[in-house]
């Protein structure tokens, strides 16, 4: 069950600057444990992002993300009402979606 | 037990040293404008040696801003709030009615006026000794169980995430530890005295890094407990997620690593001893505005 | 027609439909750039990826701190003047997986983004930018690494 991110929205003109904080271990696989031994990769691959539905960015992470990755991009022609939505999916099949309105 | 990774630790710090001489290389380059008397004067090293701290200091500073502006902890908050909401323990209880001394169930502002004296345990408490006090009453937890396990078990943990969501409540609230009750002033006395208290095998105190404005160890600033200024800063960030942890530590967590950097003995967990240090900390910080949650490298 | 060939192909129809629908409805699939992310150097990096003869551009504008107290989490941004970027490469020069990520933008996006890398080491951080017709641009700075002191 993965946790929410969460998300910050600054309008400006039509300009809608996403901030969002992911909750995710990003484990870089080349860390090692208390038991001496690596431990494994466990990353989100895979970021996208829409509004209203249609898809604005997409982004490929490895391990080299840090932990509780933040990610800051803006988007054009927003208007209020409109609905951004983010998803993460990681190399384990666990994935998370939220969503904010445009104010 | 204690993390070493003495391989890094040495790399970085010759990273961290080279960059101080290569900053003040070029600040004493600076200062300098091709006069050899120049370059012996002692005067100007000082300037240079000085600009080349100073430059250090902004680095860091621009660095800690960077990060301050989406602080991690605000994940930790969600949970913990979450938590504090939730049916949990034996007698399937939220915390919803917990007392933390501005009414049952007050949550906004009420760390600021923490550690104080409760009628209901008589006793005066902080953050975590309240909230395990809370868990045991309300919830059922043995606190008995909570205490004796480590920082890291689950429901440990679990206390971390509500000590964070609460301290997040009164931020921007200025500290208001209340200081009236024979029993509020005589733990302020005990902390104190602990404090300064020097003890281990390396006859620490508190006092020796942080009774002094502008002492460091390294490239970590080290704030003086004894201000307003220096022990608002300082206890008023706490809970604070920590970068090198990637988790939330809280002050009762703090203090148990300084008494381990001290080569004191492991302090009791939410322990009176842990408690009358946090009256010292919070009373000396009155009038600041609490900063929590931190961001802590 | 008989009534059961009628049903066979009805319902077939109604599949076909219906896979049509889901394929379209779908997200971009595209693979994992694995490969990508093995890459130990910069050559063979830009080799997987396909971003041939970048350039040096001043008009990519780097933000990275100076030093980084702890590499664990260093906040890192790139933006542009240059017109028709569709990709951002993310790099940290001394990682022993230089490839931190790979972004993708679509026209509805300006050319700024802002992460958090993890550092190895002292290290340069570089961006590519590859515009719509293929051209690759990158600007770099470097981020010193320290970890210095007892707590905090």
């Amino acid at each position: 069950m993965s946790d929410p991110m969460r998300i910050r929205l600054q309008s400006q003109a039509g300009v809608t600057t996403v901030k969002v904080l992911m909750s995710h271990e990003m484990e870089s696989g080349q860390r090692k444990g208390d038991d001496g031994k690596i431990v494994p990769l466990w990353n989100i691959q895979d970021v996208s992002a829409t509004l209203n539905g249609k898809v604005v960015m997409t982004a490929e992470w490895g391990g080299g993300i840090s932990k509780n990755p933040f990610l800051q991009f803006a988007v054009k022609g927003t208007k209020p009402g409109d609905k951004i939505s983010l998803t993460w999916r990681d190399n384990r099949g666990d994935s998370r979606t939220d969503e904010v309105i445009v104010s | 037990m204690y993390p070493t990774n003495t391989g890094s630790i040495r790399s970085t710090y010759k990273d961290a040293v080279l960059s101080i001489i290569l900053v003040a290389l070029v600040g004493i380059a600076k200062a300098q404008s091709g006069s050899l008397e120049g370059l012996t004067s002692t005067a100007n090293v000082q300037k240079s040696e000085q600009s080349a701290e100073q430059s250090t200091e902004k680095a860091i500073a621009q660095y800690r801003q960077m990060l301050q502006e989406a602080n991690p902890a605000d994940l930790y908050v969600i949970k913990g709030e979450s938590l504090w909401n939730s049916a949990r323990g034996p007698k399937r209880r939220s915390l919803a009615s917990c007392d933390l001394g501005l009414g049952p169930g007050v949550v906004k502002g009420a760390w600021a006026q923490m550690p104080r004296y409760f009628e209901d345990t008589q006793r005066v408490q902080d953050l975590e000794s309240r909230i395990l006090f809370c868990m045991q009453d309300i919830q059922g937890f043995n606190s008995v169980d909570l205490v004796a396990q480590d920082f890291n078990t689950p429901e440990r943990l679990n206390i971390s995430l509500l000590a964070v969501y609460v301290a997040s409540e009164s931020e921007g609230v200025p500290f208001n530890v209340p200081m009236s009750l024979p029993q509020e002033k005589e733990m302020y006395k005990i902390g104190k005295k602990l404090f300064f208290l020097r003890a281990g095998t390396h006859d620490f105190s508190c006092s020796t890094c942080h009774s002094e404005t502008g002492r460091r160890i390294r490239l970590q600033d080290l704030p003086n407990l004894t201000t307003q200024d220096g022990a608002g800063g300082a206890y008023g960030s706490w809970p604070a997620y920590r970068i090198s942890t990637g988790s939330i530590w809280t002050m009762q967590q703090r203090l148990s690593d300084c008494f381990r950097q001290q080569r004191f003995p492991k302090p009791i967990f939410a322990s009176p001893a842990t408690i009358a240090l946090s009256v010292y900390m919070g009373f000396n910080a009155n009038g600041s505005e609490a900063s929590a949650p931190g961001l802590k490298r | 027609m008989n009534n059961s060939r009628r049903n066979v192909l009805k319902k077939s129809t109604a599949m076909a439909a219906l896979l049509l629908q889901t394929l379209t409805q779908c997200e971009r699939v595209y693979a994992y750039q694995q490969n990508a992310f093995d890459a130990k150097t910069i050559a063979d990096l830009n080799k997987s990826l396909g971003l041939n003869l970048p350039l040096e551009s001043s008009q990519i504008t780097i933000n990275t701190p100076e030093i980084a107290e702890n590499g664990a989490v260093v906040q890192v941004a790139a933006t542009t003047t240059l017109a028709n970027i569709r990709r951002w490469i993310f790099v940290v020069e001394k990682n022993p997986v230089p490839l931190v990520a790979i972004f993708n933008l679509s026209e509805d996006l300006l050319p700024s983004i802002t992460a958090r890398a993890k550092f190895a080491q002292t290290s340069d951080f570089i961006a590519f930018a590859q515009l719509a017709d293929g051209r690759v641009f990158y600007g770099k700075r470097e981020v010193k690494v320290t970890l210095g002191g007892c707590g905090g």
